[in-house]
């Protein structure tokens, strides 16, 4: 018989509609998986059994349809869900079940797929390893010894354990696409704007974007393509329709890249990549000019800037975001015992409440936004942003996407980079650009590195997703998917 | 130094984080390897370059003002650490014998 769990989601939903295979089928083989191996790979924060079970019987009776009927998702735990525990892997949030659900939620019910659980993430989805979750890291299924990545490193172990054949990752600085590198599976950013904030708790505002984390391109580009679009509720929505990512996908997956022109940033060269990373960025390079592609070299000289930039933007924004969880309104609250002040209360709350990235980003912001400071750290930011969207603009006018490794470092082993906050950043080196200037960015697996996963990522212009989405097929067309060792 | 021990205690008090004195001591070291870090924004000559505060290029979103379903009292008090009578209940906000 076959297992469930194996299939892509393309393949489940076609079982499903033509009743091969039953909706609670489909659903039990993988709350089964997720029994069977998450005590070792920790990949989940909830799993909602109940409510899986009770959706795919819905799609069974025929009360639900929709174009993923009956495919299981995984959801990270930053996104609000009804009645369903929301915590952002923080303690602030312990037990908090959201008296709404977001946009992105409401548009994966309404396209027939059946939640199983929310993953875990770094708290408040700062940090590349999910060693900063308030409730233990995920291992990845590679090597569990390893980090999944970050911060969305719940959602892409599921994927790759086969817990789940789709999840939903948010990307601020990288989240979704490093994390799908180092665990071997696909990753996309949309277009920021392309799909909506609404019920996702807030880290850095003009930075966050949600989108699908897969193992296939063309599953990604499926999921994609169920969440976006326009949200009223969302008032940096673009009002305008998701292009056609699936179509794309399909293209790409013919393996046909005649014309497409693909640029190298020659300030990425010899930026501190792994050797087996480099070399397997250069093979698919190979790979990529053999099915047609021209590869040309562009210069942009402020993504070097990318990163200062980015830690005093979304710290910033952060320290702002997070003022709401103040005690009062919902989450924890410590040291109310009738004589302590407001402030006081508030105070022991939230040092009780955050870890310590979050304390260490909310402090770094505050001081960023000071007076006296402001200008040399956040107006200053600020203009660096405008400087690295020229740099990709003009990068535009010569090529049709930009290529690099998704992220210097292979998985790396649990505590190698936690003394040191700013060696952690650096996984984020190659995923940053593209959040300070908004356009989308995919990660797809593109061979091993000491028999690790290595990451390709392909970024196109603002509202371009097909584009990344066509390059990436093609290269998936060219050197496969990658399949873990047996867990 | 960028950043001394002192501001950061300072910083935690205008963030609401009632640090330990530990905390201070790690904070402020690795806070100042990071601000040494970012600080290399302010190599790029900038001055007649506008800030970008997000990649969206829309402004005034406007849209109808019309009634819509929202939370019940109860589902917005619903995740609240401490209620009372409808509504949030929180800590003294005034000094004793105000």
């Amino acid at each position: 018989m076959t297992d469930l769990t194996r299939l892509t989601a393309a393949d489940l939903a076609a079982k499903i509609k033509s009743k091969e295979v039953s909706a609670v089928e489909v659903a039990q083989a993988h709350l089964d998986r997720i029994e069977a191996v998450d005590p070792r790979v920790h990949a989940f924060l909830h799993v909602d059994r109940e409510g899986a079970l009770a959706a795919a019987a819905r799609v069974d009776s025929g009360e639900v349809d929709g174009p993923l009927a009956g495919v299981p998702v995984a959801v990270k735990d930053v996104i609000a869900t009804r009645g369903v525990p929301t915590t952002a892997a923080s303690k602030i949030l312990e037990g908090w079940r959201p008296p709404y659900s977001a946009t992105i939620v409401e548009r994966l019910q309404a396209a027939g797929t059946v939640m199983l659980g929310k993953t875990n993430m770094d708290e408040f989805a700062m940090g590349s390893s999910t060693e900063y979750s308030a409730y233990g890291p995920t291992n990845n299924p590679w090597d569990l010894g390893r980090i999944p990545g970050g911060s969305g490193g719940g959602s892409a172990a599921a994927i790759a354990a086969y817990e789940a054949p789709l999840a939903i990752g948010t990307d601020t600085g990288g989240s979704i696409r490093q994390p799908g590198a180092v665990t071997g599976t696909v990753g996309a950013k949309p277009t920021y704007g392309g799909t909506s904030r609404y019920g996702l708790i807030a880290f850095s505002s003009s930075l966050d974007t949600p989108g699908p984390c897969a193992r296939t391109v063309e599953d990604a580009a499926l999921l994609h393509a169920v969440i976006g679009g326009h949200d009223p509720r969302d008032s940096t929505s673009i009002p305008e329709p998701v292009p056609d990512v699936v179509g794309a996908a399909r293209l790409g997956a013919t393996g046909d890249l005649t014309g497409v022109r693909l640029g190298l940033v020659k300030e990425f060269a010899g930026d501190g990549s792994e050797p087996g990373v480099a070399a397997a960025f250069r093979e698919s390079i190979e790979a990529l000019v053999k099915l047609g592609a021209e590869v040309v070299e562009v210069s942009c000289p402020h993504f070097q800037y990318a990163l200062p930039a980015y830690y005093l933007i979304a710290p910033s924004e952060c320290s702002s975001n997070l003022a709401r969880f103040d005690g009062v309104r919902y989450g924890l609250r410590v040291g109310d015992d009738g004589n302590r002040s407001l402030e006081e209360v508030m105070s022991l709350t939230r040092d009780a409440g955050f870890g310590p990235e979050v304390k260490r980003r909310i402090i770094l912001g505050t001081y960023a936004l000071s007076s006296g400071y402001y200008d040399a750290y956040y107006g200053q930011a600020q203009k660096v942003r405008t400087l690295i969207t020229r740099d990709f603009q003009k990068a535009f006018e010569q090529v049709d996407v930009l290529v690099s490794p998704t992220t210097p470092f292979v998985a790396f082993p649990f505590g190698s980079r936690t003394s040191d906050p700013y060696q952690m950043y650096l996984a984020d080196l190659f995923t940053i650009p593209t959040n300070l200037y908004g356009g989308p960015a995919i990660s797809v697996p593109c061979g091993l590195a000491e028999g690790l996963p290595v990451g390709f990522q392909v970024m196109a212009p603002t509202m371009a997703d097909d584009r990344m989405y066509r390059v990436a097929a093609a290269l998936e067309s060219a050197v496969g998917t990658l399949t873990p060792p047996a867990l | 130094m960028a950043i001394s021990r002192e501001e950061v205690a300072h910083l935690a008090r205008l963030s609401r984080l009632a640090v330990t004195e530990q905390e201070l001591d790690q904070f402020a070291g690795q806070l100042d390897v990071i601000l040494q870090s970012v600080a290399r924004v302010g190599e790029v000559a900038a001055d007649d370059i506008p800030p970008t505060s997000h990649s969206v290029p829309l402004t005034n979103v406007y849209r109808d003002d019309l009634p819509q379903p929202c939370l019940t009292q109860e589902e917005a008090l619903s995740g609240a650490p401490d209620a009372f009578e409808g509504r949030f209940r929180v800590p003294r906000i005034l000094d004793e014998e105000a």
